[in-house]
């Protein structure tokens, strides 16, 4: 028996129990860059309006540094700006996620102990997971290469921005693979990958934003987000560079089974650090629990919010010549932000979409309720004095305070942001923060869904709360470019939300939302109490 | 006596499946009482019922005076749960969840908890994430016996412990009785039980099958009996409440003044005519052996359990 025994039967397994993710993962990002790709061969047909975008983009250090260095005015290029680097982010992202949960959660949780004591080698649950990993790219790879080929551009440029992406997927895959060994934690294991990954941008991004000359534009060199964009797809088409991402894909892979070999399952080459022997005195309710769980994970989404919301309070002022003079994409942003003034409509829809994510973290939380139901965590807490209602209040505190912070984040980065490069931080400020909060009673009605099923029908709380989140983000997004019928675009908390900043405040709108949420969030509490718990 | 657990006729089903089938539980203030039955007889469920956490279809179920559905929270404060699957926030560390459980009572002894972490060996600081079965059992244990309460239910509490922490849990629960308080011991270790248990409740597919004291329970079923006579017992078959007899006759070959070889079981209450007649023979050795609680246990955990007429003891 190898270190490989039985890799076949439990890569069949793993891929079996990814069969839904895992495929949504790589349609996903193959069909973002394909269709930013078909939308700009169509929004842009002259020369004249690509070149107006590109001395848009390509003068701006704070355009360059989000997206990524832009390399001449052809559609390609200009794809490959819009959404390269961004894939090759999420490429990272789906390579951690794979790998993490097929090698350290799969421990953690102790199937790989069930799985280590039958004829399986002891290397071959992560051969597995870097195995499937690498697949994955594989197929991404060569699917966005394929798609971009297929809507007509040339296709030596599709196939070298999808391997780009791929590539550097890979290279997370290997970074996972080596986190994995180092954090007993599955969380934790993510949480340092996520890192190295974010670190990427941000060394791809202080390279870019040098524009095409000096400085720290060598940073490009010393990022695997940045090899991506060195490979210059449908601007010469660097295919040497790509040596660079599978060779140090290839490094880091035999580092993480060097490491693998040399520690015990179940432990990390990490200490876990030992904690307090006695609790703090707050610690004494369910509401303490859940913050206890939540603070580190709310802090990384406030952060990104504050980043986010930055980003996008950066570009606001110069949103008119990156949109170029076509009138489709400007009219779609009108639209998507209800007004006519382009650079409000653009905040205004960018405070949408940020919405969406605040209503993404607040159902995370209200789901892990669930979770914590079905684990068994909520037996001990229910078994002492507390009652149900005031377990479950504990969680949709946190999550509804939390869903404000994330956007107030948002309007804070976004404020001062723009703020800043208009020398009206004053004005600013308070405008684009209140416009984020105008969200959160869309965020509260989206959540109480969430709410209401989790005590109405615990078994598919999960799935509706989910669906619930991405059809709010379904009619939001698409229902004003599509031009949906009204009473379906009604249907979205999201669209009652007044149109800030620039927009009109409606009161009485507002107050409905969080009737709604009120409501619902009652029903669910009511049903919690007279249903059985398990 | 006063009860702290009252359950009569008790009655569960999850979609087609029937949990409780009509379940009685007793136990009287001040007692440890024994829970048995195989896997899937509907001990947990009857807790988590006992709990509120599970609403019954039919049947009562009074707790420590109360209701355990309306009452549920004002009865908490009274008692004490450990959990056959103990699941721990895996970010808190053992001495953080103990303190947290505690106050989620309404208080805890703090210097029983320390004797309880040192008795038990625990390591307060290690996270919950790292710590095994057993020790995530112990963490439980000392929560809920560093607590003040009147009531503890514990539900398979020592199925992770090594031979050592059960002991020490024994004595932990010797003195929890000697203190008046009430435990509801939900166990598959008979030896456990029958050290720390005045009264046993045996539950088979969500009924009881059987319930009273071990020495009551015994009386129910039968002895073995080997004995060596000096001559053979006269018409031993034809009593009633003898079983399995096996007679080896040795009075022809009359080796060393042994007449008969007897083996044979006996209904307990039928033990003193067969002991006479033993007697009479010329009693030469006896060994008696009363039944065991895992003779006890498998009689009635065997697919038709009492109703089947001989069925091996």
């Amino acid at each position: 028996m190898t270190s490989l025994t039985g890799s076949l039967p439990l890569a069949e397994l793993a891929a079996r129990r990814d069969r839904i993710m895992l495929p949504a993962w790589i349609y996903v990002l193959a069909v973002l860059m394909v269709s930013t790709g078909y939308s700009f061969k169509k929004l842009y047909k002259t020369p004249q309006s690509r070149e107006a975008v590109y001395s848009g983009i390509v003068h701006d250090p704070t355009v360059l540094a989000l997206g990524g260095p832009l390399y001449g005015s052809s559609v390609g290029a200009l794809t490959v700006y819009k959404y390269g680097a961004i894939s090759a982010l999420a490429a990272g992202l789906m390579s951690i996620f794979i790998v993490i949960r097929h090698t350290r959660a799969d421990e953690e949780s102790g199937r790989l102990e069930l799985i280590g004591s039958t004829a399986v080698g002891r290397r071959a649950p992560l051969a597995v997971g870097v195995l499937l990993g690498a697949a994955a790219n594989c197929v991404l790879a060569l699917l966005m290469g394929a798609g971009l080929a297929a809507i007509g551009l040339p296709a030596g440029g599709a196939f070298a921005i999808g391997l780009a992406v791929g590539t550097c997927g890979l290279v997370f895959v290997g970074v996972a693979a080596v986190t994995a060994q180092l954090s007993a934690s599955a969380r934790g294991a993510r949480a340092i990958a996520i890192c190295v990954l974010a670190a990427s941008y941000l060394v791809m991004s202080a390279g870019a934003a040098a524009g095409s000359h000096g400085g720290t534009r060598w940073l490009l060199w010393a990022s695997p987000i940045g090899w991506a964009t060195q490979v210059q797809a449908f601007a010469g088409d660097r295919w040497a560079v790509l040596v660079l991402p599978v060779a140090c894909a290839v490094v880091v892979t035999v580092i993480a089974a060097l490491l693998a070999a040399r520690r015990d399952l179940g432990t990390g080459l990490l200490p876990d650090r030992p904690g307090p022997a006695t609790a703090s005195a707050w610690l004494r309710s369910p509401l303490a629990i859940v913050w206890r769980q939540q603070r580190a994970g709310l802090a990384g989404w406030a952060v990104g919010a504050l980043v986010a919301g930055a980003a996008f309070g950066s570009i606001a002022g110069n949103i008119g010549s990156l949109l170029g003079s076509g009138t489709g994409l400007r009219s779609a942003v009108a639209r998507l932000g209800g007004q006519s003034g382009l650079t409000d409509a653009y905040l205004a829809a960018t405070m949408g979409i940020m919405g969406l994510v605040a209503a993404g973290y607040a159902i995370s939380v209200v789901l892990r309720l669930r979770s914590d139901e079905t684990a068994g965590r909520a037996d001990p807490v229910l078994a002492a004095a507390v009652g149900r209602v005031r377990w479950a209040a504990g969680s949709l505190t946190v999550a509804a305070a939390g869903a404000a912070v994330v956007l107030a984040a948002t309007g804070l980065g976004a404020g001062i942001s723009y703020g800043l490069r208009g020398g009206d931080t004053g004005t600013q400020l308070p405008r684009l923060l209140g416009a984020a909060l105008a969200q959160w009673p869309a965020v509260l009605a989206v959540t109480a869904v969430a709410v209401a099923v989790f005590g109405l029908l615990p078994g598919s709380s999960v799935a509706v709360g989910w669906t619930a989140l991405g059809a709010a983000a379904v009619v939001t997004l698409l229902g004003p470019t599509l031009r949906l019928a009204q009473w379906i675009q009604d249907i979205s908390p999201f669209t009652h939300v007044p149109k800030l900043p620039g927009g009109t405040v409606s009161a009485a709108a507002l107050a409905w939302l969080c009737v709604a949420a009120l409501a619902l969030g009652a029903a669910g509490l009511a049903g919690l109490r007279r249903r059985d718990i398990g | 006596m006063t009860e702290a657990i009252a359950v009569s006729a008790l009655r569960k089903s999850y979609g087609k499946t029937v949990a409780l089938d009509g379940l009685d539980l007793s136990v009287a203030e001040g007692e440890v009482h024994g829970f048995l039955g195989p896997n899937g007889a509907g001990k947990t469920t009857t807790i988590r019922v006992l709990l509120g956490l599970l609403h019954a279809d039919g049947g009562t179920a009074r707790l420590l005076g109360g209701d355990p559905w309306d009452d549920a929270t004002a009865l908490h404060r009274r008692l004490a749960y450990v959990p056959g699957d103990v699941t721990l926030w895996p970010n808190l560390t053992g001495g953080e969840v103990i303190d947290l459980l505690g106050r989620l009572r309404g208080g805890m002894d703090a210097k029983r908890r320390a004797s309880l972490l040192e008795r038990f060996d625990l390591d307060p600081t290690k996270k919950a994430r790292a710590y095994s079965k057993g020790n995530r059992q112990k963490v439980a244990l000392i929560a809920a016996l560093a607590s003040d309460v009147e009531l503890l239910i514990l539900d398979e509490p020592t199925s992770g412990l090594d031979p050592l922490m059960e002991a020490t849990f024994r004595e932990c629960i010797e003195e929890e009785a000697g203190g008046g308080r009430t435990v509801l011991l939900s166990s598959h270790i008979l030896s456990e039980v029958e050290a720390l248990c005045e009264r046993v409740t045996i539950i088979r597919a969500g009924r009881t099958v059987e319930s009273g004291t071990l020495a009551e329970m015994r009386h129910l079923t039968r002895t073995s009996i080997a004995a060596d006579l000096a001559r053979k017992p006269a018409d031993l078959g034809a009593l009633p409440g003898v079983h399995d007899l096996d007679v080896q006759d040795f009075t022809r070959s009359g080796a060393g003044g042994l007449g008969a070889r007897v083996r044979c079981e006996v209904d307990s209450d039928k033990l003193d005519e067969v002991l006479r007649r033993l007697a009479d023979a010329g009693v030469l050795s006896l060994v008696s052996q009363p039944p065991t609680l895992e003779e006890l246990f498998l009689r009635h955990y065997a697919a038709g359990g009492l109703a089947v007429e001989g069925a091996p003891v």
